[in-house]
């Protein structure tokens, strides 16, 4: 193996305040094999967790230091033939991806920077999800919107050296000096217009022991594709109707399975009586689970329908008898007492509440498994591939190296799919009827033992004098998350464990982008056996939105307008011009008649910025929000449609949370079922326009699919407040 | 088991299948045709829109037997083969699609209210009740009025 190092362009300047980095250097090196493959490790420490979190800086704050991003750049270095691109005879230039796509976008984005970092054309560029890999371990997971920032160096040094590399073997094939030969359309020219198509030369170049021209990937300056606004490389699949999820994958025999689920959350199966349902036609199989009894059949028709004739006694579950309001009772009593506002001083309080909110995303809950004697084959859309194939291997006595887990698309996650039960249920009923299957779970079983966003309690104190803010302290409290997963996993992995995973979370997340003294803020999770997960921007999306809201209230006791409060308090210029962004294109302060109002907000997390401004009108019979203007500083842009896409879902998350969608927990278990009654915003919530400004660009890509959320709940919360005159505490607020 | 025939993307089909088969199942389980979606079985998400003789429909809440003698399109179906109907054009050129999941609905949805309506107002797109849990709408808007000018 012929190594080859090249630096990457990490600097400390990058991630701000000095903070425990050092520089890396990728190397790269050719993996043996007949076509040019080229793979990448990174060598040097990232981060040193022990070191960094000895002493919690005030400030900066965890979060200025290293935030999830970093954790996940890090626990990628380790992960060996992880990053690996191949050059086909063919002429296709394939990079698995070590991600998941959930529609985040981050195949057309990694796509765009193998195609331009190699030369090729962006329509010659593959990017397959990567099966489940154990050698990579949880740096294979999908999370903390690092995905680009955690490929970003990796990508751009693998497809410069594979272009070092073709070039070297044209320059051999034609004896030319290397120098002289360039590289565009998938193809190596020459100065008299010969050229050769990159899958001409794949052969030649694998043999390529030390490459003739710079190995470096290119300057900012050169690029073609990054920074471009392009359509998502699988947008015409989708349109169409040929993008395959995983229910519609044709495994062969794969029978169609539905799970008979409990009353109430985690409740067990004592008996089942399955005489009945196995009479019915088509009806194949019932088989117990963990979590319910499963019914395989030759349709789901036929499977959905045999439900109700499998006789069911069930054991309690484990939150039976807990309501919302018990819940909401025992999160305010978590909460340490404020410390009381000292003389002269003046206090602003607000005590804000979240509830349950279901991931929800479109596609339901749903895996393909075939087990067989010594091996099984999974497909199923997760963000922690690796996760998932050790948990299939354990429910069905197989070693993971045993399982093949092939990572498909998904209909949406919104932190959904960190976790996999189908997968395993899936994995189950196949080996317990010996037969493949394709298992579902149904809209009812996804809104009602879905995972969920946990309830969150937030008590929030400002203390000001002579107009400035002295003390700002948040105290919040949670339903505890579920972090097992992941990029949870991931932070245990690195080494954050006490006293919860998600109090370390909390800390290396949650950071107030203000300059207001002694900042305090807190995390206590009480514990409920209850299935939640991170949801799109996790403890942000409650915790920053709630500070936002206090913000506006804050200038509201200084007499200040609230874009002027944020320009004076904020801690960077380049927040400051997120925010002028949006208050000059959204022609902040215009005049607004009664009942409509504008709203604001900004957030800063993933070393990224977003602010965002709506207007909203509540004459109607419900609250509308009918403009909305948006500005990001995300650093390097790779995919700018890309972005503006993220910013605008990020944005009907907001208006979701704050105004329309939650669950309701009665007596141990979910109230809403669907759509219908989990009220999620439809065309007619959404803003009649969205614009997206994207300001800034330099540097490396920051952190995007979550960036937005906290910026847009708080916008809208803040709008609505002003359009009313009140002053909202409890989310969503149509509950 | 009654048999049923009618006609889907254009050719003629016949399925044997039980009387209350949702037609949604019908597609996916007995005619391989897995554009239409299943999100909610009950008609409000929308993601299995089909066209029935033009006129959008929840598959999910019809069966083959109302489908008899009629003319079934699916998104496979819209466009003729190989090419895109301007909506799905509208659709590449707004870049509205994140996960995907729900645009063949949304797309069905959308080319029946062009056909209805050539140039549909704000109004009347506020009245497609098709979720999209990524929240494409913006594009979405954009794309049906792109889509009407073409």
């Amino acid at each position: 193996m012929r190594t080859h190092a090249s630096e990457d362009a990490v600097t400390s300047e990058d991630m701000g305040n000095g903070g425990p980095l050092t520089r890396r250097r990728f190397l790269t090196y050719v993996v043996a094999a007949p076509v040019l493959t080229v793979a990448a490790t990174s060598v040097g420490d990232l981060i040193a967790p022990s070191r960094a979190y000895a002493v919690v800086p005030s400030p900066p704050q965890p979060e200025n230091i290293a935030d999830l991003g970093e954790v996940m750049v890090a626990a990628t270095k380790a992960a060996q033939h992880l990053f690996v691109l191949e050059v086909t005879v063919d002429n296709r230039v394939v990079f698995r991806v070590p991600r998941a796509e959930v529609g985040q976008g981050i195949t057309t984005a990694l796509a765009i920077v193998v195609a331009d970092e190699i030369d090729a054309r962006l329509v010659d560029v593959d990017a397959p999800l990567e099966d489940a890999r154990q050698d990579i371990g949880t740096a294979q997971s999908t999370g903390g919107s690092s995905s680009v920032r955690s490929l970003w160096d990796p990508v751009r040094s693998i497809a410069a050296d594979a272009r070092a590399r073709l070039v070297t073997a044209a320059a051999e094939k034609w004896d030319l000096p290397a120098r002289d030969l360039t590289t565009r359309d998938t193809k190596v020219w020459a100065p008299d217009g010969r050229s050769a198509t990159y899958g001409s030369l794949t052969e030649a170049a694998a043999k390529v022991t030390v490459p003739a021209v710079s190995t470096d990937p290119k300057s900012a300056s050169e690029y073609r594709l990054i920074g471009t606004a392009t359509t998502r490389i699988d947008a015409r699949s989708i349109v169409t109707g040929a993008a395959k999820y995983a229910l519609d994958l044709d495994v062969p025999g794969a029978l169609p399975t539905v799970v008979i689920r409990p009353p109430t959350l985690k409740g067990k199966v004592k008996s089942y009586d399955a005489s009945a349902a196995l009479k019915l036609p088509g009806v194949v199989a019932v088989t117990q689970l963990p979590s319910g009894v499963a019914v395989s059949a030759k349709t789901f028709d036929q499977a959905l329908k045999a439900r109700s004739a499998v006789q069911v006694s069930w054991g309690s579950g484990t939150v039976d008898g807990v309501s919302d309001a018990d819940i909401k009772s025992r999160l305010a009593a978590a909460i340490p007492p404020m410390t009381p506002a000292p003389p002269l001083t003046q206090g602003v309080d607000a005590t804000f509440t979240f509830a349950f909110v279901n991931h929800a995303p479109m596609e339901v809950g749903s895996a393909v498994a075939d087990v067989q004697s010594g091996s099984a084959e999974i497909w199923v859309a997760s963000k922690s591939p690796t996760g998932a194939q050790s948990a299939v291997a354990d429910a069905v006595g197989l070693e993971a190296d045993d399982v093949t887990l092939h990572v498909v698309r998904a209909g949406g996650s919104f932190g959904r799919r960190i976790y996999y039960e189908p997968a395993v249920e899936a994995a189950r009923v196949s080996k317990a009827i010996g037969k493949p299957v394709k298992l579902m779970w149904t809209r009812n079983d996804d809104m009602r033992h879905g995972r969920v966003r946990p309830r969150s309690h937030h008590q929030l104190r400002a203390v000001h004098a002579g107009g400035e803010v002295l003390t700002y302290e948040h105290r919040a409290s949670c339903v505890e998350l579920d972090m097992g997963s992941g990029t949870g996993q991931a932070l245990v992995d690195a080494g954050y464990v006490s006293p919860t995973i998600g109090s370390a979370f909390f800390n290396i997340s949650e950071a107030c982008p203000y300059n207001f003294g002694v900042v305090t803020e807190t995390l206590n999770e009480v514990s409920y056996d209850m299935p939640t997960a991170a949801w799109r921007s996790v403890y942000s999306a409650q915790a920053r939105t709630a500070e936002e809201i206090l913000v506006d209230e804050i200038a509201k006791a200084l007499g200040t307008d609230p874009v002027a409060m944020r320009r004076k308090f904020l801690k960077t210029a380049d927040a400051r011009a997120v925010l002028d962004k949006v208050a000059t294109e959204g022609k902040w302060g215009r005049s607004m008649s009664s009942g409509t109002a504008q709203g604001v907000a900004l957030h800063a997390e993933y070393r990224s910025i977003a602010a965002c401004l709506v207007e909203i009108n509540c004459n109607g019979d419900k609250p509308r929000i009918t403009k909305a203007v948006m500005a990001l500083d995300v650093g390097r842009q790779v995919n700018p449609s890309g972005l503006r896409a993220q910013a605008m879902g990020s944005l009907m998350d907001g208006i979701s949370t704050v105004l329309l969608a939650g669950n309701h927990l009665d007596d141990g278990a979910f109230r809403e079922g669907s759509y219908s009654d989990f009220k999620y915003a439809r065309q007619a919530d959404a803003p009649l326009t969205c614009d997206v400004y994207l300001v800034g660009g330099t540097g490396k890509p920051g952190g995007v699919g979550e960036l937005c959320v906290p910026a847009a709940a708080g916008a809208v919360a803040n709008a609505y407040a002003r359009a009313t005159g009140d002053k909202p505490r409890n989310f969503p607020i149509n509950f | 088991m009654p048999s049923y025939a009618f006609k889907l993307n254009g050719k003629n089909v016949k399925v044997d299948a039980p009387a209350d088969m949702p037609l949604l199942w019908v597609l996916r389980d007995l005619l391989g045709v897995t554009g239409p979606k299943y999100g909610c079985g009950v008609g409000v998400c929308r993601a299995c829109t089909c066209h029935v003789n033009g006129s959008a429909v929840q598959v999910c809440t019809l069966t083959a037997a109302d489908v008899v003698g009629k003319s079934v399109t699916t998104i496979e179906g819209l466009a003729p083969s190989g090419g895109l109907h301007p909506v799905q054009q509208a659709w590449l050129e707004e870049d509205v699609a994140q996960c995907g999941f729900c645009q063949p609905g949304q797309i069905m949805q959308a080319a029946a209210l062009l056909k209805s309506k050539r140039n549909p107002s704000d109004a009347d797109i506020d009245q497609i009740m098709n979720v999209c849990r990524c929240g494409t709408y913006c594009r979405i808007r954009k794309a049906i009025k792109r889509a009407a000018s073409m």
